[in-house]
């Protein structure tokens, strides 16, 4: 085999409750936090800021067939797209290939309530339930759900054709999907690639299978590496990041500029017994520590906030006092299959700066730093299963 | 022999196979049923089916399960299926295997009975809100819905229980998903990221729900009585795909580690090709370039001419539009030769097993390579005269047998195609 190309970022397309640009993410970062405590309360989220659709998914009946997360993910892949310098490239698009991590599709919880209000009292359960079902199910709610549609959506929006494969799997499901494309760029076996992923937290029926799991927080914002200490839990974020990952040569050829260079991913998904996750991370750093200058790097943390699991990566940091660290979950919320596509993005956007953002922790796990920064570690720890750990740097 | 291909790359080769289908457990039991034209296809038994359109399904109804959970199903499914094709393999100690885990599943959401179990939890009494849903959700009761909903837990369950190493992709590409699988294992062997990879594709989910949500795509078949006729692909009464179940599963390896462990090659997996179309959500473009596209380049990444394919397994669903098309994309690249060369759809026996049949139809491509056999494609009585291929129709027949090509094409615009071989080259 050659030695493995070099893989560059060359877009992104990030949305979430702090903007829909990279920069004004960037200032937001510079902003104590805040989150919603009200409208779903107890549960806190952090929802995204409004954007007008049609920016990047001018057909209204495009939208129509789509559900908010798809939205969201269809409009950051088309701002991916943008920053890349290859939206309306139908040579490039149709070679480009994709892979998206999605979540749960959303339900028509008013059907699905006035189904349940009824079963309650139907004489016959299953005669009911089907006759309601074939009225109240609509068709294009269905093509909402499906998990691989956010991908058949980014296809048919934006053109990008050359291969489409959706993961599942929460927090891992978004870690892979990165890893993946950017393994077979690194082999030649791709040379641009969109990745990324979209969660939409502002519903009940999205809150419910984490409020059964009891992981979310309750009634009040707090930061991430505080939450441990009040019973830990997630606040969950609606966030859509897309990454456009393209070989070194292919960027340089039609003149593209990287915006950071994804140096590397790994991912597991150990046994969560005491201490696995903490020596799990570890062994992934071992992984990169020869490549990673401390005097000029940091850590970007997707820490969930669940007790425990929480603790066992703040274990792992402890390990490495010399690198100042930042949990995006404070800012952003937790968006399970964006968080590290998020994260990745965040990275380069820090390094395309040269420097940190502040410190946003009263539990002093979070340091100041004013160092150039020029390489970031980011870790992805899902809130349930899968660990990973990748570093993000400054080409040239 | 060589141990890399046409392209310089390490050869990739199948030495363990496991299926499940409404047909039976195991490669035996299911090649026999198959070639002797045998449907799975029959009345759905598993819910009232009162005041529906299509009341038939290719259920797997002999698998014993606590609750009737369509995850819970999937996940038996796929570990009968991965049982038998590690067992095959040879490979690795058990609950060892050497190599990451693919997974196609699909979906999972919470089930009608769950809710159900929320709303009586609540103790609700009149107006019912999604409050009463969320406060039952937060006492903790039912916490095992939450690890069942999750959509890793399903890949973890099989990883742990396998032992595959890494972190575990679980995918979704609609009808190719069990194809996406496959391809997955194969590129990252190529990348020699890993010399084996266990490929699974499983699927359990005819429910209630699932079974009117593609009734109202009006994708269904409605030919009820018999059951077993139901499934006719590619004759001009066909009037959609028969929802089914099962699971397949490929152990796949590199050639030279394969050989140097002494394992018995029983195929290769010469070239995947795939191709998305941007032309609508349900629909395929009508001129049937992505399609016709994905075919090419398995071919290409085969390093194989048309002329070198002598069976199609085709996706062949018996879906007016699916079959319609496929007949465009394989008359485009074969010419003349695609009204001569065999093309056979497991689906009019075992219904289309959605995210799972990729994979199931490429253990059954393997078989024919293997048994030099080609199953027939049943319920053939009225040719569509629009669609003049070679359907090998309702007997199976021998045949010289070299080269596979195995189509699996899905909504959201989803094509991949393989191209598989009894023997490295």
């Amino acid at each position: 085999m050659a030695d493995p190309r070099e893989v560059w970022i060359t877009g992104i397309g990030l949305l979430s409750c702090l903007g829909e640009t990279l920069d004004a993410h960037w200032q937001q970062l510079h902003q104590p936090s805040t989150a919603d405590t009200t409208s779903f309360a107890p549960y806190v989220v952090h929802p995204a800021v409004k954007v007008d659709f049609d920016k990047q998914i001018p057909k209204k009946g495009d939208q129509r067939q789509m559900e908010t997360w798809q939205r969201m993910g269809v409009y950051a892949a088309g701002l991916a797209l943008d920053s890349a310098g290859l939206k309306g490239n139908a040579e490039l698009l149709s070679e480009m290939d994709m892979i998206v991590a999605a979540g749960a599709g959303e339900r028509d919880t008013n059907v699905d309530l006035s189904i349940l209000d009824g079963l309650r009292h139907a004489e016959s359960r299953e005669a009911y339930l089907n006759q309601r079902l074939l009225n109240d199910l609509r068709p294009t709610l269905f093509l909402a759900q499906l998990a691989n549609l956010m991908a058949g959506n980014i296809s048919i929006v934006h053109g990008v054709t050359g291969s489409s494969r959706t993961f599942m799997g929460e927090e891992a499901a978004g870690v892979d999907s990165v890893r993946v494309a950017r393994a077979r760029i690194a082999a030649g076996q791709s040379r641009l690639s969109l990745a990324g992923a979209a969660n939409y937290a502002e519903r009940w029926d999205i809150l419910l299978p984490y409020a059964l799991g009891r992981t979310l927080t309750h009634d009040q914002h707090r930061r991430v590496w505080e939450r441990p200490g009040a019973a830990g839990g997630m606040e969950l974020g609606s966030t859509a990041a897309f990454l456009v990952l393209e070989e070194k040569q292919h960027a340089l050829d039609r003149g593209a500029k990287p915006i950071a260079r994804l140096a590397s991913i790994e991912s597991d998904q150990v046994r969560r017994t005491s201490g696995a996750i903490t020596e799990r991370l570890e062994r992934m750093w071992s992984g990169i520590a020869a490549k990673v200058k401390p005097d000029n790097a940091a850590i970007l943390s997707g820490a969930s906030g669940i007790a425990g699991v929480t603790e066992e990566e703040r274990a792992f940091l402890a390990r490495h006092p010399g690198l100042a660290v930042r949990a995006t979950g404070t800012h952003l919320g937790h968006a399970p299959e964006t968080q590290f596509p998020a994260n990745i993005a965040l990275a380069a956007a820090a390094i395309q700066h040269g420097r940190l953002y502040p410190a946003c922790d009263g539990s002093g796990m979070e340091r100041p730093m004013d160092a150039r920064l020029r390489q970031v570690v980011v870790t992805g720890v899902g809130h349930r299963r899968g660990e990973s750990l990748a570093l993000v740097e400054a080409v040239g | 022999m060589a141990k890399t291909d046409h392209a310089g790359r390490p050869i990739v080769v199948v030495t363990g196979m496991g299926v499940v289908t409404s047909l039976g457990a195991g490669r035996e039991d299911n090649w026999r049923k198959l070639t002797a034209g045998e449907s799975g296809v029959r009345e759905i038994a598993r819910f009232s089916t009162e005041g529906m359109k299509t009341r038939i399904a290719g259920t797997v109804d002999f698998v014993p399960l606590e609750q009737q959970i369509s995850a819970d199903l999937s996940e038996r499914l796929a570990e009968i299926a991965a049982e038998e094709a590690i067992a095959q393999s040879g490979i690795g100690k058990r609950s060892d295997f050497p190599g990451p885990l693919f997974m196609a599943v699909a979906p999972i959401e919470l089930e009608w009975e769950q809710r159900e179990a929320l709303v009586r939890g609540s103790g609700a009494n009149e107006s019912l809100g999604y409050s009463d849903i969320l406060r039952t959700a937060e006492t903790g009761r039912f916490h095992d819905f939450y690890e069942r909903v999750l959509f890793g837990s399903l890949a973890e369950h099989i990883a742990e229980r396998f032992g595959t190493k890494g972190s575990p992709i679980s995918l979704q590409t609609a009808c190719a998903s069990g194809a996406t699988a496959i391809q997955l294992g194969v590129e990252a062997i190529r990348r020699l990221e890993t010399d084996a990879a266990l490929c699974v594709a499983t699927d359990g989910s005819v429910n209630r729900e699932a079974l009117v949500r593609f009734s109202l795509l009006s994708a269904l078949s409605t030919s009820n009585h018999p059951a077993h006729a139901a499934s006719r692909p590619f004759s001009k009464n066909r009037d959609g795909f028969v929802m089914a179940e099962g699971a397949g599963v490929l152990v796949l390896e590199n050639l030279a580690t394969a050989q140097a462990r002494g394992a018995t090659i029983l195929g290769v997996i010469d070239g995947c090709g795939e191709l998305a179309d941007s032309f609508h959500r349900t629909r395929s473009s009508p001129d049937g370039k992505p399609i016709i596209g994905c075919m090419r380049r398995a071919l290409s990444d085969a390093g194989l001419e048309p002329d070198e394919i002598d069976y199609i397994n085709p996706h062949g669903t018996s879906t007016p539009e699916n079959d319609k098309m496929e007949y465009l994309g394989v008359s485009a690249i074969f010419g003349e030769r695609a009204h001569g060369i065999p093309i056979s759809s497991n689906k009019s026996m075992i219904g289309h097993t959605l995210s799972a049949a990729g994979a199931i139809e490429a253990v059954f491509s393997l078989l024919t390579l293997e048994h030099q056999r080609l199953p027939p494609t049943i319920n053939y009585e009225i040719p569509d005269p629009a669609i003049p291929l070679d359907v090998v129709p309702n007997k199976a027949r021998d045949a010289r047998v070299t080269h596979v090509l195995s189509n699996s094409f899905g909504f959201g615009g989803q094509n991949a195609s393989l191209v598989m071989s009894r023997e490295p080259r």
